[in-house]
């Protein structure tokens, strides 16, 4: 569902996000890089802020106390000339209000009568600072400080808020004696100007060095990796039958031991698999040259067997009955020669297909004509189901042929004098033929044995038919060259049913058969 | 073809080239209890010259001869004569079987093979195919007459082997009606039970490569996809 809704970039991306160790390695260790350098550059700006921030008011602090040193001087030297209070105020707010616009400070001082205040100024003294010296009048000449948000106007007129530093300090006017609170603002813009710039220098220097790690990764993994992928590529054409690739040894590090240790493992193979071609080429041979060597004799043996036999009723009862059974017993001997010899043939692997459209019904109808006399002969009867319509497949007729006659053959062998129905049917995919006997049927598990080579359902069982044991191993054979299937069902006492499916084209894979393996009649017993 | 010479004089010549000693005797054997006559030869080197010598009617061939291959023989003899060639092979497989019937053998025999069997396929060669009907047959540009044993091609005489003849004789008789490969072993080989189709096969090529102006785009021997073959319309002329 995912996938499916996924688009397709999204899709490939995750593909080489699953396929490369490259792409995985280098994404994590960029990813880790980015949390420890983030927390480093925060620690680090944290630190520097400080260091800046104590300087700052250490140097305010030392300039408060400067500036009060001169206008209490000021005032000391005032003393006498002045007896307004509120004019000796004044004068020296005026005072330390001109020196503080030299030096980039504002300056508040409450009290009566002070109206050169501004009032923006007065708004950045914070509420606690004041109470502080509302409460502590008598404590004279004590400073005190914190921080606080400056508000000022532009030259437009628009308030502007920056951080600061508003210092106290209480000043006795001589005139009057009174107290006054006098708040120094110092703007922390100069900090804040020094802190951007840190900023600014430690993201640059985060990126490059996130950039340089991911650029490493990215080398060293290549480094790893190339070699694994020119690995799997030389593995990938061993797999395919190259036998003679090797990897490339460079050096003596573990990558070029690991191509050592990875061509020897080729060789090895490609010695073995030389021996098993040998072995099998000869085996193949020597098959060969048995059939040539066996048949022969066999043929004459075979001859002098049949004239025999033609002149038997000349011969006194016994030696009539010795024809008949070497005449018999040779056509079995044949058949389990011809049997074993493409038993062997499949083995080699040397057989191959004749292709053709074939109507299985058509070959069906064929097969039974030539086992008429079996049927005869063993009490049973074959019928045919099958639609008008024809059931093709791409097939080796001679060995389709074959595979139906041997389920035919092995049906009426132990149908016990049963019908036997042979059922074909076919759709666009695929034709199958169903044989179906109502013997003494196959007991659990041993539908799978059944085409075993010489399996017996019975060992003591009577061997009537003279069939050789190879029959439906060879079909088996016959029926995978197809690509088909043969499928065997059965239930004791209820009788057996072998099925074979064919793809309508040959090496189309099969997905279903037109006919059901476990027949109609014995599917209502079951449930 | 008498009855009278045939009963008599007439009996079918059978050359059997084999190396086998003892099957060699064991098949003049049969074979002259079938009323065949037999000569034997037992080196392929030699098979010609006897071939020369003794005319036979058919020849029987093993494939595996000393002195020379069997298909090489085969080869010598069709080169010059269309007599009948059946092949005794030890082997099956595809390749022995096809590559030995484009040599030109007409039928093979696979080793072991009981004596009726044999003999009916050397009736089957030797058997003249006499079947009443028309003496003379056309298809497309072929004339064929059908009692003198001869194909012209707009005039021109075209050779072909006994087989060949009765193979196209037997299309031609009913050029509407499609042949099952499986039909035309019985009639043309004389097959009672189904045999191996690409005996039709290989001689339906040999038989157009000698008869068709294209044998890849053929236009008298038709294949029908699936069913076999038929002869090309004749009420094309």
């Amino acid at each position: 569902m995912v996938g499916q809704s996924l688009p397709g970039a999204l899709r490939r991306g995750l593909t080489f996000w699953r396929r490369s160790i490259q792409a995985r390695v280098v994404v994590s260790t960029v990813l880790l890089s980015a949390i420890v350098v983030t927390a480093v550059g925060w620690f680090l700006l944290r630190q520097v802020e400080q260091g800046l921030v104590d300087d700052r008011v250490a140097a305010v602090l030392s300039e408060v106390a400067n500036e009060n040193v001169q206008s209490e001087n000021r005032l000391a030297a005032a003393l006498g000339t002045e007896t307004d209070g509120l004019q000796q105020s004044q004068d020296f707010f005026t005072s330390i209000n001109s020196s503080g616009q030299t030096r980039g400070f504002h300056v508040v001082m409450t009290g009566r009568g002070v109206s050169a205040t501004v009032k923006r100024d007065v708004e950045s003294v914070p509420q606690s600072l004041i109470r502080h010296f509302d409460t502590r009048q008598d404590t004279s000449a004590q400073a005190a400080w914190t921080f606080t948000t400056l508000h000022s106007s532009t030259a437009r007129g628009a308030p502007t808020e920056q951080p600061g530093i508003v210092v106290g300090t209480v000043v006795l006017i001589p005139a009057d004696q009174s107290k006054r609170t006098v708040y120094y603002l110092f703007p922390l813009d100069e900090v804040q100007k020094t802190l951007a710039l840190v900023e600014r220098a430690l993201l640059t220097a985060g990126v490059l060095l996130l950039l340089l790690i991911a650029a490493l990764t990215w080398l060293l993994t290549r480094q790893i990796v190339t070699p694994i992928r020119l690995a799997r590529r030389v593995a990938e054409r061993l797999a395919a039958g190259q036998l003679q690739e090797r990897l490339r040894v460079t050096g003596e590090d573990d990558l070029a031991r690991l191509a050592t240790s990875f061509n020897q493992m080729a060789t090895n193979l490609q010695r073995q698999i030389r021996q098993l071609e040998e072995l099998s080429r000869v085996q193949r041979r020597f098959v060969s040259d048995v059939s040539h060597e066996l048949r022969t004799p066999l043929t004459t043996v075979r001859l002098a067997g049949s004239v025999l036999h033609e002149a038997r009723d000349g011969f006194d009862p016994e030696t009539r009955r010795a024809a008949e059974l070497l005449q018999t017993e040779l056509d079995r001997f044949e058949t389990l020669l011809v049997d074993l010899l493409e038993i062997s043939r499949f083995d080699a692997g040397a057989a191959v297909l004749d292709l053709d459209d074939v109507n299985l019904t058509d070959v069906v109808r064929r097969v039974i004509d030539s086992t008429r006399s079996l049927e005869e002969q063993r009490n049973t009867r074959v019928t045919v189901r099958a639609p008008e319509t024809p059931c093709i497949a791409e097939a080796d007729v001679r060995r389709l042929e074959r595979i139906i006659r041997n389920l035919v053959t092995n049906a009426i062998d132990h149908a016990e004098s049963r019908e036997v129905v042979v059922t074909v049917a076919a759709d666009d995919q695929a034709a199958a033929v169903a044989v179906r006997d109502h013997g003494v049927g196959l007991a659990t598990g041993e539908s799978a044995m059944v085409f075993n080579r010489f399996w017996r359902a019975d060992p003591a069982r009577a061997r009537t038919s003279g069939g050789t044991g190879l029959g439906l191993a060879i079909a088996l054979e016959d029926t995978h060259l197809h690509g088909g299937w043969l499928q065997a069902w059965g239930k004791p006492g209820e009788g057996a049913q072998f099925r074979l499916t064919l793809p309508r084209y040959a090496g189309m894979p099969l997905r279903h058969s037109p006919l059901p393996l476990v027949p109609d009649d014995a599917a209502e017993v079951v449930a | 073809m008498d009855d009278v010479t045939q009963a008599e004089d007439f009996r079918a010549r059978v050359l059997v080239v084999d190396d086998d000693a003892s099957l060699s005797e064991m098949l003049s054997i049969v074979l002259r209890q079938e009323g065949f006559d037999a000569h034997l030869v037992e080196r392929g080197d030699e098979a010609l010259e006897a071939f020369h010598v003794y005319k036979p009617d058919v020849v029987l061939l093993d494939l595996m001869l000393p002195g020379k291959g069997g298909i090489d023989v085969c080869k010598e003899i069709r080169a010059e004569s269309g007599v009948p060639i059946v092949m005794l092979t030890a082997k099956g497989d595809t390749i022995d079987v096809v590559v030995g019937l484009e040599s030109g053998a007409d039928d093979y025999v696979v080793k072991p093979f009981k004596p009726k069997e044999l003999v009916a396929r050397i009736r089957a060669r030797v058997r003249r195919n006499d079947a009443p009907g028309a003496d003379s047959l056309t298809v497309g540009p072929l004339n064929i007459d059908v009692a003198g044993h001869s194909v012209t091609r707009d005039g021109q005489p075209v050779g072909l082997t006994p087989l060949e003849f009765d193979l196209l004789v037997c299309l031609a008789r009913k050029p509407w009606q499609v042949f099952t490969r499986e039909v035309l072993l019985e009639q043309v080989w004389g097959y009672r039970h189904a045999a191996d189709t690409r005996l039709v096969n290989v001689h339906v090529q040999r038989l157009r490569s000698k008869i068709e102006i294209d044998p890849e785009n053929p236009e008298i021997v038709l294949t029908v996809r699936g069913v076999g073959y038929k002869a090309g319309t004749s009420g094309q002329q």
